[in-house]
């Protein structure tokens, strides 16, 4: 019985404390949280959804979108870039001499000329052209600077960098502050379909995205996402005229003549919630950043 | 009171005693894992034609596959785990079941809820949460019924007639306790008016889903090895000191894991999960040594009985506890993350480890509590084998499939429809794997659901010949032929 009774005290203690540790400490430190700043400006992050986006996210959890959609982006580092973004009177060739000496005979310069030469290969002059993008910063800001004082105008950035970011999911890793304001957070954990934390900047338009709900296929070829037809009703057109929300279908994925296709309330909900995810600001904990010198 | 002539004459009582609540909680479950598998089957459908149910809107992928899910947990393993440890309780206690009208109660109120919790998933009402999905109605069911048994369950074990304890008890002990206080405390945060706000919901949910999904079924599941490997392989279990020793990194390592690699929290969340998942390695370790020494050497022949199915349950459990673990580590995450890998592993530890324990546990145990044998003690075999096969079929195939395509995932040259296209070759074969549970899941539900009818008609037959017998002799009262029988 001995034995008994403090096995049973370990395991209370255990599971105290991995829920001391999983559950308290984190609504200790992230329960909490408020609104944040966007970087260099003063708007608020993140934004409050209104009106059809709010019920959306209803709809997208009772259709279970999280199954097969994340709503995260990951990241695996950031990079200092140079885009070159008007190049005045030079001619490209001449500007790609120019900046192979200076890759050569500036100390600061040599470690990173192979990567400058290889960007510049092949370039006819078509802008903007990254020029430089790695760890270093003074190669950025030195190389601005050269390029400055013989009137090229360059732009230098933070960007982030990794698969999800160079598929264009994101600018920036996902953060805490991103999903304070959902109820329930849909992280989800398989990407059976993209990403969609920024669909609503990669496909804006409520059109678009009904269709899409409606006929995957008819836009995207290959897709093996369900149609979500139940959201939509096939009725019969008023004599014989199309209604204002009427869907605008390919021939093979239209119903019969004389019918139409008309989203649902629900279905106006759920496109209105896709073109609201646009997790894309610039926040202190991700900071990639828009622009950090023009030169 | 002589105990050795106790011990004769309570065996068989003690059996008896937990017959209605047993075949309450095992036809439940059996029922729940044979729709679950279905559904699942279904679900996984739309990956082959994608607009099959698009005009069906409780069928719709995230709907289906979210129930199914739930069906597996929920439907089957606790209840057939909660069964089980009844059984193994009043066994070890020596004693019949106290309060066996709780478990009764407790089961219909289970399955009650698991019924609410599927029908609503499937109208739309899933609460968005992963494996905390049932709506609040059908989470406070659950939590009653399970608290009920727990009742029962220490009240059988405070009746026992012998003063020490066994493995298996510490490790159900736990498992009572750890249910209890996880879906209690995560319900309440996260099923309540007024919400953690935030990314804090994601966290309580990985909490609690690495605390039912691997530390809940490992608790039940090897509690239940360490009661039958002994038993049938007959000699002591290998070593008290090292199950001790597993139970206890298990529960203080085991715990803390479940964070993932990239969530988008502070850092040091993962960073504690990933220790803890090294950590717990040492308990796995600790686990699969006792059960090989407890094993090894055994003269069993097992062809398909509980005996393989038990040892191959406890094979899964070291494998597919590596497996998930290796989701936590740093390096292998961000190829694993957010593909097939994870769906696989959850199916290993549901199916391979879990489903393999109990079926093993139920055919051991149902002849027993009915007192005669398996109406198809064919079919038990051939469960054996769908189950092993199937298993195998419906995982690996993920799995491979999974980090090819986080492999593919990870380099942004490929397109996205190819990287998902890769796993979906492998989603294909996987179904096949899939139907075979199917399959060795019917013959489960075919023998719990014969072995109940056959015991209504006896209880029928019972009843119809007292009532004719009095009838015909007049008011003298009879005792009944087989009072013991009749007797839940």
């Amino acid at each position: 019985m001995k034995t008994g009774f403090s096995v049973f005290l370990a395991a209370f203690v255990a599971l105290g404390a991995s829920w001391f540790g999983l559950v308290y400490c984190p609504l200790k430190q992230l329960g909490v949280a408020t609104e944040t700043k966007v970087l260099q400006s003063d708007a608020k992050w993140p934004l409050q959804r209104t009106g059809d986006a709010t019920l959306g996210l209803q709809v997208y959890r009772s259709a279970g979108c999280a199954a097969c959609h994340t709503e995260q982006v990951r990241q695996t580092g950031a990079a200092n870039v140079l885009t070159i973004t008007e190049i005045g009177s030079h001619q490209p060739a001449d500007l790609k001499a120019f900046i192979a000496s200076l890759a050569s005979s500036v100390t600061e310069l040599m470690n990173s000329s192979n990567a400058v030469a290889a960007n510049l290969a092949g370039w006819n002059g078509e802008l903007p052209k990254v020029l430089y993008s790695g760890d270093d910063d003074t190669v950025v800001s030195m190389l601005g600077d050269k390029l400055k004082a013989v009137g090229v105008k360059t732009e230098a950035r933070v960007v982030a960098t990794g698969a999800d970011i160079a598929r264009g999911w994101g600018t920036r890793q996902s953060v805490a502050a991103d999903y304070l304001y959902d109820a329930p957070v849909q992280l989800g954990n398989l990407r059976a379909g993209p990403d969609l934390s920024t669909i609503g900047v990669r496909a804006p338009d409520l059109n678009w995205q009904l269709q899409h709900l409606y006929a995957p296929r008819s836009l995207v070829k290959n897709s093996t996402m369900p149609a979500f037809r139940f959201l939509f009703s096939v009725q019969k057109k008023a004599e014989g005229k199309d209604s204002a929300d009427a869907l605008v279908l390919p021939k093979e994925f239209a119903p019969t003549d004389g019918y139409e296709v008309v989203p649902t309330a629900e279905a106006k909900q759920l496109a209105a919630y896709l073109v609201s995810l646009k997790n894309n600001a610039p926040l202190y904990e991700a900071p990639f950043s828009p622009i950090t010198a023009a030169k | 009171m002589n105990p050795t002539e106790n011990k004769t004459i309570c065996s068989s009582e003690i059996d008896a005693s937990c017959r209605v609540p047993l075949l309450a909680l095992f036809g439940g479950a059996a029922l729940w894992l044979v729709l679950g598998l279905a559904l699942g089957l279904a679900a996984v459908m739309t990956f082959h034609k994608p607009d099959m149910f698009a005009d069906c809107a409780f069928l719709t992928f995230g709907r289906a596959q979210t129930a199914a899910n739930d069906l597996l947990l929920y439907g089957f393993a606790i209840p057939a785990a909660l069964g089980v440890m009844l059984w193994i309780f009043a066994r070890l206690s020596q004693a019949p079941l106290a309060l066996p009208i709780v478990p009764v109660v407790a089961a219909n109120l289970w399955h009650l809820g698991v019924f609410i919790g599927t029908a609503t998933i499937l109208s739309g009402g899933s609460t968005g949460h992963p494996w905390l999905e049932y709506p609040r109605a059908a989470a406070v069911l659950l939590f009653a019924a399970f608290m009920l048994i727990a009742v029962c369950a220490v009240a059988t074990m405070g009746s026992r007639t012998n003063g020490e304890l066994y493995p298996s008890h510490w490790f159900f002990f736990a498992a009572l306790l750890w249910f209890a206080w996880s879906y209690g405390s995560a319900n309440i945060f996260l099923q309540s008016h007024q919400q953690p706000r935030g990314v804090v919901q994601a966290v309580i949910d990985w909490w609690l889903t690495n605390n039912l999904l691997f530390v809940w079924l490992a608790l039940a599941g090897i509690g239940i090895a360490f009661y039958f490997l002994p038993k049938i392989a007959g000699k002591p279990l290998a070593s008290r000191g090292y199950a001790l020793f597993g139970l206890l990194t298990l529960v203080f390592f085991g715990s803390w894991v479940g964070i993932p690699q990239s969530a988008p929290v502070p850092a040091w969340l993962p960073t504690v999960s990933a220790y803890a998942g090294l950590l717990s390695l040492v308990s796995i370790v600790a686990i699969a040594i006792v059960t090989k020494k407890t094993v090894c050497g055994a003269c069993v022949k097992c062809s398909g009985g509980p005996f393989c199915f038990i040892k191959f349950g406890m094979l899964s459990f070291v494998v597919s506890s590596l497996l998930y673990i290796s989701e936590f580590c740093p390096r292998y995450s961000r190829v694993l993350e957010f593909t097939w890998f994870n769906f696989g592993v959850t199916q290993w530890q549901l199916l391979g480890f879990a489903g393999m324990i109990l079926c093993g546990a139920i055919y051991e145990i149902l002849p027993r509590v009915m007192g005669k044998e398996l109406p198809f003690a064919k079919l038990a075999k051939v469960n054996f084998f769908l189950f092993a096969g199937g298993t195998l079929l419906f995982v690996i195939p993920l799995l491979i499939g999974g980090v090819e395509q986080g492999k593919a995932l990870n380099n942004s040259a490929i397109p996205f429809a190819d990287a998902s296209g890769v796993a979906l070759k492998f989603l294909r074969i996987s179904t096949t794997g899939q139907l075979l549970v199917l399959l060795g899941a019917l013959c489960l539900l075919l023998n719990i659901l014969v072995m109940t009818l056959q015991w209504k008609l006896g209880l029928v037959k019972t009843v119809v010949g007292v009532v004719k017998d009095s009838l015909a002799e007049g008011s003298a009262y009879q005792p009944l032929p087989c009072d013991k029988e009749a007797k839940p």
